[in-house]
């Protein structure tokens, strides 16, 4: 199911050095044209359509088509990403239509505790971070 | 249109990269689950001017096996005792593995998923009447003593969409985003120049601009994720993409490892999901949440049969479990396909309409139930849509509702990894703990030898995928597992302070061998009009055919329903051995081919050893994932053995040895 771009939308993220599909693509799959400011996967025989570019996408301008090798035409699956919620749009070939919501993150983009303070203790033994104590098997053969 | 010739892509690549050479500490290479653990841990360790490097092909946030989400974390102990999740594995793994290591990974796992969900990821849980509240409902932590959603006794479910991004961000924040370096790929280890078997760093490019980057560094994590594609999967066209496991995992990990001599083990061991057909969606949550059941072509439920049950009774310890180990599973699938009463369905209609009956029965009325329902049939297309959107889009594609109508499931084509139901990898020290088994001899037999998840290749670690004999650590015990290597990389440089690495190679001379697809490319791209048809050149997509074709044919892949035999592993070793002498002739026109070049010299190099290690162990140790015909049983007398290979850098040669394998926890009961 590769992605593709809708010229009509991409703006080719106006020329930034972050075009966010190009950055976000895992399997590198998304390249800018210069010339056209447009964006497009180059290999559509790799994607596993994980949809990173889809959700990432300012212009909602990249969508799935399934693959054609075994997905009969006319269903789609389009997702709209918040930054606590996604929901999902699922479009039945026959024109059914189901809408999912599920939410993605409990804290703030960027709240993360990296814990930039915390220090361990005994570089020598096996505790990591945040462990008192580490269990010690019994039970043994 | 042919001509004119030009390169594939938007990113042409030049026959002259600028080379940029970096001093550091620590490299981390990967950054999925595992990196992004030690990326996380190490600062909270090393001492304010260790020089820590992470280098990611991908970006972090959207890199590695987790990359699209994940509808559950598998490795969850709780109040589970370890020594189980140690039986379990065991089992499942029809019991070469190294208990050490997973003892090890039970006891770190949970702190790794409670920092998840401290970081933002939604865990489900139960409330006080023991019904399923989503992640983001109100509820007590796991650290607070809150009770996650099990499906099954170590899995928990999760809203797992953003899984990745939520892990990839204290982990970007804790190590400095300076020093994340993304999109570029590693593509070989060095060793130094003066100290035998000592890791100095590592080479490789941006698949962005035309640069060569050198590393020198006096430890090094290789984690790098698992192989795919290196089978011809199920489906070739454009389907080829929707690979089971992610489809950017070339079997970097093992190749480059391997290739330095790090002693591999268990490379026999592979991977054949049964998964729902082409979409590869997850099965767990339908088994597991869903409690569906397998039927056959004729509509029996054949689990439980007399005939399974007799089938099952040869495989003794491992077939008779509560729960029957992966391969076996497949193996009774595959006994029902080959005997014509195929094919193979999830009764995903049965299970959901009998928790709906179930409602009714306990006098629920008819509107609450259908409340009920559209809370079910949002769980059961969530499993899809967190981290399989593709089963969801052929589902949608096919008017398949789960309810209405059971789906085909079926094995795919086969994967290597460390970190799933596989358990092929790097063999490593274990803790250094009393517990864990002293053994005379070289490192390649031995358990430990002072820095935990250090490979046989003085300061150079591994984890998640990379780490042999030690499976169903999943996304959880990938990060728990780099966690634990990133203090021992602090260890390694306190304790190494003096190495001053130094490498054998000039700059200039590793990047003529990393861009030399480039000069091919350029020298002859006009010999021809068609610049992918070249008599002096082979392009990376049609080597990758070329070798999932004899792996798939002569390797025990789909085409010969995973049957293999010695006369044929030889045959496909003489095809590898051509193959990786033409692989020297891969041209690549831009930074997005030469990619797909070195990724496709890494898969051959990594089949190579999968191969060998099948041909020496004259058993089938995992029915279900391989057969050998002329060793068609499970051979616990001879074969209840890990087989370990090293290859020497220095002669080239590869040395296949059976190593003992020891029990740590009790054997009785097996379970």
């Amino acid at each position: 199911m590769p992605s593709y771009v809708d010229p009509s939308k991409c703006d080719g993220c106006k020329g930034g050095d972050k075009t966010a599909c190009m950055y976000i693509c895992p399997n590198d799959l998304m390249v800018l044209n210069a010339e056209e400011m447009k964006a497009y996967n180059q290999e559509p025989d790799a994607c596993w359509e994980c949809y990173s570019c889809v959700k990432i996408c300012p212009q909602g301008a990249i969508f799935v088509r399934g693959y054609n090798d075994f997905v009969p035409m006319g269903g789609q699956v389009h997702p709209m990403r918040s930054s606590d919620s996604i929901m999902w749009t699922v479009k039945f070939r026959n024109g059914n239509m189901k809408r999912f919501k599920f939410p993605i993150r409990t804290t703030a983009e960027g709240a993360a505790n990296a814990y930039p303070n915390g220090k361990g203790e005994n570089l020598d033994d096996e505790r990591l971070l945040l462990e008192a104590t580490l269990a010690q098997p019994t039970m043994l053969a | 249109m042919a001509l004119p010739n030009k390169p594939l892509g938007e990113l042409p690549a030049v026959v002259d990269p600028k080379i940029v050479e970096h001093d550091v500490d620590v490299l981390i290479i990967g950054g999925g689950m595992a990196a992004c653990g030690a990326a996380f841990e190490i600062k909270k360790w090393a001492p304010a001017d260790l020089k820590i490097t992470l280098v990611d092909k991908a970006s972090m946030e959207r890199s590695g096996a987790v990359a699209q989400g994940l509808s559950a974390i598998n490795t969850y102990i709780g109040d589970n005792k370890i020594e189980n999740y140690v039986k379990m594995v065991r089992n499942d793994l029809m019991g070469v593995v190294r208990e050490d290591l997973i003892y090890d990974l039970g006891r770190h796992v949970d702190e790794s998923v409670k920092l998840f969900e401290e970081w933002g990821l939604p865990i489900w849980k139960k409330d006080a009447d023991g019904e399923t509240l989503d992640g983001a409902k109100p509820a007590p932590t796991l650290r607070e003593g809150g009770t996650p959603v099990r499906t099954g006794k170590w899995q928990i479910m999760i809203n797992g969409e953003s899984y990745k991004c939520i892990v990839a961000e204290p982990a970007k924040a804790a190590l400095g985003e300076e020093n994340c370096l993304e999109r570029i790929f590693i593509v070989k280890l060095l060793l130094d120049k003066n100290v035998a078997n000592q890791i100095a760093g590592a080479v490789g490019f941006s698949t962005r601009e035309n640069k060569v980057h050198v590393f020198r560094c006096k430890t090094a994590l290789c984690a790098c994720g698992g192989a795919v594609n290196i089978f011809r999967p199920r489906s070739t066209g454009e389907g080829k993409g929707r690979a089971w496991y992610p489809v950017w995992n070339a079997g970097s990990t093992y190749t480059m490892c391997a290739q330095v001599g790090a002693t591999l083990t268990m490379m026999e061991n592979r991977f054949t999901p049964a998964r729902f057909k082409d979409g590869y969606g997850p099965v767990g949550a339908w088994f597991l949440l869903f409690k569906a059941k397998v039927q056959n072509g004729l509509g029996e439920f054949y689990a439980n049969s007399d005939s399974v049950n007799e089938e099952l009774s040869k495989f003794m310890p491992y077939g008779k479990s509560a729960v029957t180990p992966t391969c076996l599973r497949n193996h009774l699938m595959l006994n029902e396909l080959k005997a014509g009463r195929g094919p193979i369905y999830m009764a995903t209609d049965v299970a959901l309409n009998a928790f709906l009956d179930d409602r009714r029965k306990s006098g629920m009325d008819e509107k609450s139930v259908m409340k009920y329902w559209k809370h079910l049939e949002s769980e059961a297309w969530e499993d899809f849509l967190d981290m399989s959107v593709g089963q969801a889009g052929l589902w949608a594609g096919m008017n398949i509702e789960p309810e209405k109508i059971g789906s085909e499931i079926m094995p795919t084509e086969p994967y290597m990894l460390g970190s799933h139901s596989g358990c092929c990898g790097i063999w490593t020290s274990g803790p250094a703990e009393d517990w864990v088994p002293t053994v005379d001899g070289p490192r390649s037999h031995q358990y430990k030898w002072g820095y935990n998840r250090m490979t046989t290749v003085d300061g150079l670690f591994t984890a998640g995928d990379g780490v042999g004999a030690s499976g169903h650590k999943f996304s959880s015990g990938s990060h728990a597992e780099g966690r634990i290597v990133a203090k021992q990389m602090v260890k390694y440089c306190r304790d190494h302070a003096n190495f001053k690495p130094e490498l054998a190679q000039t700059a200039k001379e590793l990047a003529d061998e990393i861009y030399a697809p480039v000069r091919l490319y350029h020298e002859h791209v006009g010999a021809t009009t068609a610049a992918d048809v070249n008599p002096n050149y082979c392009k990376p997509a049609g080597i990758m055919m070329r070798l999932m074709k004899a792996t798939d044919e002569y390797g025990g892949g789909v085409a010969t329903y995973y049957m293999t035999s010695g006369k044929l592993l030889n045959i496909c070793l003489d095809l590898l051995r051509m193959l990786r002498e033409d692989a020297a002739k891969m041209a690549a026109g831009d930074l997005h081919e030469l990619m797909r070049a070195w990724e496709n010299y890494h898969r051959i190099w990594c089949v190579e050893t999968h191969i060998r290690h099948i041909e020496f162990r004259k058993e089938s140790r995992y029915p279900g994932f391989y057969y050998r015909s002329d060793f068609p049983t499970v051979d616990d007398q001879n074969w209840k053995a890990f087989v370990n290979s090293t290859f020497d850098p220095k002669t080239q040669e590869w040395k296949c040895e059976k190593v003992p394998c020891i029990n740590i926890v009790e054997t009785d009961p097996w379970i």
